[in-house]
């Protein structure tokens, strides 16, 4: 797979960007609908039914409609993108998506100019999501984006990793990734995308809004309220590794820096 | 009490240390895992969590035996200071690997417990163990008297809940696990009051 002009980029800022294994992305995950701790969903997620799947596209857009995967993924060309994440709970990991850009999507069902932000849903179905039937969150999971976030080139829906299609625990079949915001705004498993006038709700932002902001850019400068995002242990290291230091924006300050010029990012974190 | 006797008489004939020997088993143990990978991917977090948790459960069992002696008959109070310095020994190690896997660093440390309150209630709770595993020992039982060394050892209901609620404050969503801990623990709390009140009654 032919890296983009993006992902080489990010590769070239930092030397040493080498992704983390396949046991690693795969076994290590935050997926609450399957359980909260970090092998519960490799050891869940097997349930999950993702064929078939659609994306219901609504809200301010000109083409709404329930959107096939197979439909969407027909009209985009997928690439590999190896992207930085950063988890607001201090860990790291370095993963080479495969996906497409958000933007081609939002482009191809027609974004009209009323619309400001677009929410995003995960699937519902308790009956094959254990975590679901615990009031571990509101469910479902709820997570939104700006639009100009949404259309920046930087921003992909990923259907895959190393090559192969994403395993259900990393959010199959069709999920958000937004490098430079922690992890959690990178929704999985998206069955709902819904341009709107008005931020969405967001279910962490909804949790506690003391901890989780809308925004939830990475962000050293700015601690969660229990615990500091100064640095953070890349996964894969070890018993020894040490923390290493959290970048602005997780690294991609000189892409996305501009889009919250004038926003005092303390206060909108 | 029909079983209580024949139980307690038969506990008579259990030594203590192996409470220490199984009871110590777990660190070592985890240990092995994190550096062998059985502990997954990101052992360090993995290695605090299990002792920290360890350590807890010996300490609840602690909190359990007089209320389990009162209700049932059943005493073990003679494993009680095992189960305590068996606690005390996992917390201790939960805390070392904090500061020598974890942070790695002291002006790190020292922030962290000023500054999360979570971090300062565990911290809180570890120093109100210390005095009680220096005094552990026949020793210091004789020489501070058996008064003055149980209201010393009181310092036990304030620090077992506190480790509980440090536990409670470090996840995130509405997870079970910790609460049930935390519950269980002031039930056990409760238990004793409500069971020294009925026999002052009496």
């Amino acid at each position: 797979l032919a890296l983009s002009g993006i992902a080489g980029r990010a590769r070239a800022n930092e030397d040493g960007l080498a992704p983390n294994t396949w046991d690693e992305i795969t076994r290590y995950n935050n997926f609450y609908e399957f359980g909260t701790g970090k092998e519960d969903p490799w050891h869940n997620a097997g349930r999950m039914t993702t064929d078939p799947w659609a994306v219901e596209i609504g809200g301010l857009v000109d083409r709404p409609g329930t959107y096939d995967l197979a439909d969407i993924l027909s009209g985009v060309s997928l690439e590999e993108r190896l992207y930085r994440l950063r988890c607001v709970e201090a860990w790291s990991m370095v993963v080479p998506w495969v996906g497409f850009e958000l933007a081609d999507l939002l482009n191809r069902v027609g974004v009209q100019p009323s619309a400001k932000y677009v929410a995003f849903q995960t699937l519902h179905r308790p009956e094959e999501m254990p975590g679901q039937r615990s009031p571990i969150l509101d469910w479902p999971y709820v997570e939104g984006l700006r639009l100009d976030e949404a259309m920046h080139p930087l921003t992909i829906l990923a259907t895959g990793l190393y090559g192969k299609d994403l395993p259900n625990q990393n959010g199959a079949p069709i999920r958000l990734v937004v490098p430079w915001k922690y992890g959690f705004k990178s929704i999985k498993s998206v069955v709902r995308i819904t341009l709107t006038a008005d931020q969405p709700l967001t279910s962490w932002n909804a949790y506690a809004p003391n901890e989780y902001g809308f925004y939830s850019n990475v962000n050293p400068d700015v601690d969660h309220p229990r615990w500091s995002q100064a640095t953070e242990r890349r996964i894969g290291g070890g018993l020894f590794s040490p923390r290493v230091p959290t970048q602005m924006f997780n690294g991609y300050a000189e892409e996305v820096a501009g889009l919250y010029a004038g926003m005092d990012l303390k206060k909108l974190f | 009490m029909g079983v209580a006797g024949p139980i307690n008489a038969a506990l008579r004939r259990v030594p203590v240390w192996p409470v220490y020997v199984i009871g110590m088993a777990p660190a070592p143990w985890f240990f092995w895992l994190a550096a062998t990978g059985g502990l997954g991917v990101e052992p360090i977090a993995a290695l605090e969590q299990r002792l920290g948790l360890t350590g807890l459960q010996f300490l609840t069992a602690g909190l359990a035996v007089t209320p389990l002696r009162r209700l049932t008959g059943i005493s073990l109070i003679r494993y009680r200071r095992a189960l305590g310095l068996v606690g005390f020994f996992h917390i201790a190690l939960h805390l070392c690997v904090w500061l020598a896997l974890d942070l790695q660093s002291w002006p790190l440390v020292w922030a962290d417990i000023l500054k999360r309150p979570y971090i300062t209630i565990g911290m809180v709770a570890f120093l109100l163990l210390v005095p009680l595993a220096l005094t552990s020992t026949d020793r210091a039982l004789r020489r501070l008297g058996p008064v003055r060394w149980r209201r010393l050892h009181r310092l036990v209901y304030l620090a077992v809940p506190l480790g509980a609620i440090h536990f409670a404050m470090l996840v995130k969503g509405w997870q079970p696990e910790p609460l049930v801990y935390l519950g269980a623990i002031l039930a056990l709390l409760a238990l004793r009051i409500r069971l020294q009140r009925a026999r002052v009654a009496v």
